[in-house]
C-alpha cells in the first residue's frame, strides 16, 4: 500500500516539475506557514504535499482550474474542513509560527485570530449591529458602550457604515447583496483577526459590488494578512501582490503576481492564464 | 486531451443516430393531463369529506340549542302527546301496527309500497312516563295543535319537564296559572337562595371538612415521625383535638343556616302539569329555564340561545352530563394541552439535537431513528397502560412513599391524574416533535453555521444563537402536529386520570392552586360518555355534537395561535435570505 502510493507519488512528481517560487516579501515577515500539507476526503486525495508561506500584511490570491483545492486550502487554514467525516490530514500549517493542526489545538481560540468570508453572503438573522458584534458576543463581551464602539469601527472599516448608519437595528436581511457581503466582511474584521480568509467573496455578485468589494480588499491589505480565493484572475490581478496558482492539488507556481502574470514560469501557469484550459 | 477523443471519433467515422421524426404521443404518461384530473378529483374527494364532516358537526351542534316549539298531538286512539319533534325517519311498519290506521291511511301506505314516515318528539316528563321520547307514525295523528301555554321546563334533575304551569306557591300565597313574569321574579329569588345554598355547602362547609382532613392528615404525620403514642404524638392529638372542636362549632353553624334556607327555599313550589292531567310539584329553585316554548319573539329565542350556550360553556355538567354545561372538562382539557406542550417541547428539542448535532451519524443513530418513528406508530392504548404501570404506580406510588405518606393508603400522586397524563401524552406525542425538529435542524443552511464556526462560535453558542432561532418554526409545527394529536387522543386518556365527572378543577383558589394530582374531565372523553354510556343515549347525542363542535374550535384556536407565534418566527428569521 505504502509502495503504490510512493510509486504513484513519484510518477505524480515527474510530470509536475518542483513549484516555482518567485515571491514578494513583506516587509512584516511570515504570517502563515504551509509545510507539506496534504488532505484526503475520505479516499479521494484532495490537496498533495504542498508548502507556501503566506507574506503578513500583503494580499495573496489562491487561482486555479475548478476542483483544484484552493478552497479545500484556504478553508484548511481556520480547519473549517474539521466539520467534514472522514477528512484526514498530514503536514503542519503554523501561524505566527504557532501550529493550527495538533490535537492539543484550541481550534475555536485559533479560528478567532481569523475572519472568514465566504462565497455567498451569509448575514445572521439579526440586526445589522448584532451582526457586526457577533464575534465579541460569543467571547461575552457585555460592555454596550465597548459594543457600540466596535460595530462602528468595523462598519467603517467595511465601508459599510454610511450607508447603513440609520438603520443599525434593522434586520441584516433586508440589505443588498453586496452590502450583505460587506457587512460580512465587516463581521470577520469585528473580532480583531490576524489573518482574513476570503473564499471567492465576489462570485455571488454584481460588477459594481463587486468593483467595492475589491476597493475595500485594498484598503484593508497592510492591516491585515488576506488570502483570497478567486475564479476571476483579472481581480486577482487588480487586488493582489502574491499569486498562487493550484492545479490538481498542487501549488504549481507561486509568486508576485505582476511578473507572473507578464510572464510565467510554469507551462501550465500559462496555459492557464492565456486560457487554453480551466 | 479532449482533442484527440474527437481526433479518433472522426477517423473511424461510426454510425451516426438514424434521424427519427419524434411524433407526438397520445398515450397518458407522454400528455399527462388525465393525470392532473385524477388528482384534482382526489382534492375534491378530501376536500368534500372534511367539510362535510365539519359542516355536519357545526349544524348539527349550532341547532342543538335553539328552542323548538312544543307540539301537542292527539292519536288517533285519543291518546295526548307534548313535544319538541327530535327527528324524523321513514320505516316499514308490521301489519299489526297498523292496525290502529283508519282505512284510507291504511290505502295510502299499501300506495307507498308500505313506507310511513314517523317523527320522534321528546316528551319529556321521565319521572311520570318513564320514557323522554316517543315515536309517533304519521298515520296515527288525528290533530297537532301548539298551544302557547305550554311550558319547556328544564330541571336540575330528572330532565326537561313539557306542560303547563298549574300553581305557584310563594311560602303559603297560592297564585293558580301564575303569567310568565310572575314565575320569572318568584324564580330568580329562588336562585339567588339555591347559589346562597350552594356557596355554603360547596365552599365553606367544604373549606372547614378540608382543615379537619388537614388536622387529621397532621396527627399522623405526628405519629409517623414519633411514632404512636408518644409524647410528641399525644401533644399534636391534643392540640388536634382544640381544633377540631372549634372548626365543628363553625360547622354547626353553618349546617343550621343550610337548613334554614332549605327551609325557605322548599317553602316556594311550583305544580306543573303534564298533557295527561299528572302533576308534579316541586321547589321553584330546582327549575332551571322555562320558557313558554310556542309564544316566543325571536329575541326570546336568542335570548335562550345564547344563555344556553353560556351555560354550556361555564357550568358544571348535570344528569350525568347529558345536560348543564362542560366547564370542567374545557379546563381539564386546556390544562392538559398546556402541560402536554410544555413537557413535550423541551424533551423531544433536545433529543433532535443530540441526534442531529452531536450523535455520530451512523447505523446505531439511524437504528435509533427508526425506533423512534416506530414509537408513532404504537397504539395509544398501550402507552395508556405504560403511563398507569410506570408514571402513575411507580413513580407516583414512590411520590406518595415520600412526601404524601400521612394519606396512605389513599393515593395522592399514585393513581390517574393531570400530571401522569400529561406526560404520558407527551411520551404518546414525542415522536412527532423529535421527527420535525430533526427535519427543521437539517434544513437550517450550512452557510449560517459556518458563518458562526468561524467568528469564533463553540458548536454550542452556534447552535443556540444561530441554529435553534432559525429552526424555530419548523420545531413549532411539530408542535403544533403534536398538540393536535394529543387533544384528539381519549383512549390513553381513560386509564391514567380522565373521569366522567370531576367537579373539582386542577385550577383553583384553593392553596396550593395547581393540582395536578388531581384526575380531571376532557372533552374527548366527555363526548364518548354522553354519547355511549349515559342513561338516555338519545338525549346525550345532541350533547356529542356540541361537545365536538367546542373540541374542535378549541384545537383549531390553539392551532391558530401557534402558526401565529411560528408566522412571526419565520418573519424574524427566514424572509430575504440572500
Amino acid at each position: 500500500m505504502a509502495a503504490t502510493k510512493t510509486t504513484k507519488a513519484a510518477e505524480q512528481s515527474a510530470e509536475f516539475p518542483p513549484t516555482a517560487y518567485h515571491v514578494k516579501q513583506g516587509e512584516q515577515g511570515i504570517s502563515l506557514k504551509v509545510e507539506d500539507f496534504s488532505l484526503w476526503y475520505g479516499q479521494t486525495r484532495a490537496l498533495w504535499n504542498n508548502s507556501l508561506d503566506f507574506q503578513k500584511g500583503v494580499c495573496t490570491a489562491l487561482i486555479g482550474p475548478s476542483g483544484c483545492g484552493k478552497s479545500t486550502l484556504l478553508r484548511s487554514m481556520n480547519r473549517m474542513n474539521d466539520l467534514i467525516d472522514g477528512l484526514r490530514t498530514t503536514g503542519q500549517m503554523t501561524l505566527e509560527g504557532e501550529p493550527i493542526y495538533g490535537a492539543t489545538i484550541d481550534v475555536i481560540a485559533l479560528r478567532k485570530r481569523m475572519g472568514m468570508v465566504f462565497q455567498k453572503p451569509n448575514p445572521f438573522p439579526m440586526s445589522i449591529t448584532e451582526n457586526v458584534i457577533y464575534p465579541l458576543r460569543v467571547d461575552g463581551v457585555t460592555n454596550r458602550k465597548l459594543l457600540k464602539e466596535a460595530a462602528e469601527g468595523a462598519l467603517r472599516g467595511a465601508a459599510l457604515w454610511d450607508e447603513v448608519k440609520n438603520r443599525l437595528n434593522e434586520s441584516a436581511l433586508g440589505l443588498s447583496g453586496g452590502q450583505q457581503q460587506r457587512l460580512c466582511i465587516a463581521r470577520a474584521i469585528a473580532g480583531n483577526p490576524e489573518v482574513l480568509l476570503m473564499d471567492e467573496p465576489c462570485s455571488a455578485l454584481d460588477p459594481i459590488a463587486t468593483a467595492k468589494i475589491e476597493e475595500l480588499i485594498d484598503e484593508l491589505k497592510g492591516r491585515y494578512t488576506i488570502i483570497i480565493v478567486t475564479h476571476n484572475m483579472q481581480q486577482a490581478a487588480r487586488v493582489s501582490d502574491n499569486t498562487a496558482f493550484m492545479y490538481l492539488g498542487r501549488v504549481i507556481e507561486y509568486g508576485d503576481t505582476k511578473s507572473m502574470f507578464e510572464n510565467p514560469q510554469a507551462k501550465r501557469t500559462e496555459d492557464y492564464l492565456t486560457g487554453r484550459f480551466g | 486531451m479532449s482533442g484527440t477523443v474527437i481526433t479518433t471519433a472522426t477517423t473511424e467515422s461510426p454510425a451516426l443516430p438514424v434521424p427519427v421524426r419524434r411524433v407526438a404521443r397520445s398515450d397518458l404518461a407522454a400528455r399527462g393531463e388525465p393525470f392532473v384530473w385524477i388528482m384534482g378529483a382526489a382534492l375534491v374527494a378530501g376536500l368534500a369529506m372534511i367539510t362535510g364532516f365539519l359542516g355536519f358537526v357545526i349544524y348539527v351542534g349550532a341547532l342543538t340549542f335553539w328552542p323548538q316549539p312544543i307540539a301537542v298531538i292527539t292519536t288517533t286512539q285519543d291518546k295526548i302527546i307534548a313535544g319538541e319533534a327530535f327527528r324524523s325517519e321513514t320505516y316499514k311498519p308490521r301489519d299489526e301496527q297498523l292496525a290502529s290506521a283508519s282505512p284510507e291511511a291504511r290505502a295510502k301506505i299499501t300506495a307507498d309500497l308500505g313506507i310511513v314516515e314517523r317523527t320522534l318528539y321528546r316528551v319529556g316528563n321521565y319521572d311520570l312516563f318513564g320514557e323522554d321520547f316517543v315515536w309517533i307514525p304519521s298515520f296515527d295523528v288525528k290533530s297537532t295543535v301548539y298551544p302557547k301555554d305550554m311550558y319547556f321546563i328544564e330541571r336540575l334533575e330528572w330532565g326537561p319537564f313539557v306542560g303547563r304551569v298549574k300553581e305557584l306557591d310563594v311560602a303559603g300565597s297560592k297564585q293558580p296559572t301564575p303569567t310568565l313574569a310572575q314565575l320569572r321574579t318568584a324564580h330568580a329569588a329562588a336562585e339567588v337562595r339555591r347559589t346562597e345554598i350552594e356557596q355554603l355547602e360547596k365552599v365553606e362547609i367544604s373549606e372547614i371538612n378540608h382543615q379537619i382532613d388537614d388536622i387529621r392528615l397532621g396527627v399522623r404525620r405526628a405519629e409517623l415521625e414519633y411514632g404512636p403514642g408518644t409524647a410528641g404524638a399525644e401533644a399534636a392529638k391534643a392540640e388536634a383535638a382544640k381544633e377540631t372542636a372549634k372548626l365543628e362549632a363553625q360547622y354547626k353553624v353553618l349546617e343550621q343556616k343550610v337548613t334554614a334556607l332549605r327551609q325557605a327555599d322548599e317553602a316556594v313550589t311550583v305544580t306543573l302539569e303534564a298533557v295527561d292531567s299528572q302533576t308534579k310539584t316541586l321547589p321553584l329553585s330546582r327549575l332551571v329555564r322555562f320558557y313558554p316554548a310556542n309564544d316566543l319573539t325571536s329575541a326570546d329565542k336568542w335570548s335562550i340561545y345564547g344563555s344556553r350556550w353560556l351555560e354550556f360553556i361555564t357550568a358544571q355538567p348535570r344528569e350525568a352530563n347529558t345536560e348543564g354545561g362542560v366547564l370542567p372538562a374545557i379546563v381539564g382539557t386546556l390544562t392538559m394541552m398546556v402541560l402536554l406542550s410544555l413537557a413535550v417541547a423541551p424533551f423531544g428539542v433536545i433529543t433532535a439535537l443530540y441526534l442531529r448535532e452531536y450523535a455520530t451519524q451512523g447505523a446505531f443513530v439511524s437504528f435509533i431513528r427508526i425506533c423512534v418513528n416506530n414509537l408513532a406508530g404504537v397504539p395509544s392504548i398501550v402507552y395508556g397502560v405504560f403511563g398507569l404501570g410506570f408514571f402513575c404506580y411507580i413513580v407516583g406510588g414512590s411520590v406518595d412513599q415520600l412526601f404524601f405518606a400521612e394519606k396512605l393508603p389513599n393515593p395522592t400522586f399514585g393513581t390517574g391524574g393531570m400530571l401522569w397524563a400529561s406526560l404520558t401524552l407527551a411520551l404518546l406525542t414525542v415522536p412527532v416533535v423529535i421527527v420535525a425538529t430533526e427535519e427543521a435542524l437539517a434544513a437550517v443552511p450550512r452557510s449560517m453555521r459556518e458563518g458562526s464556526l468561524a467568528c469564533g462560535a463553540s458548536k454550542w453558542q452556534t447552535i443556540a444563537r444561530i441554529v435553534l432561532p432559525r429552526a424555530a418554526p419548523g420545531i413549532m409545527t411539530g408542535l403544533i402536529l403534536a398538540m393536535a394529536r394529543g387533544a384528539g387522543e381519549v383512549a390513553p386518556l381513560m386509564i391514567v386520570g380522565v373521569v366522567k365527572l370531576a367537579p373539582e378543577l386542577p385550577i383553583d383558589l384553593t392553596a396550593p392552586f395547581v393540582h395536578f394530582e388531581r384526575s380531571f374531565m376532557h372533552l374527548g372523553f366527555h363526548i364518548y360518555d354522553t354519547g355511549f354510556q349515559s342513561r338516555n343515549s338519545e338525549a346525550g347525542r345532541p350533547m356529542v355534537f356540541v361537545t365536538t363542535l367546542l373540541l374542535i374550535s378549541i384545537v383549531l384556536m390553539l392551532n391558530a395561535f401557534a402558526i401565529y407565534v411560528r408566522t412571526r418566527l419565520k418573519r424574524a428569521y427566514q424572509v430575504g435570505q440572500f
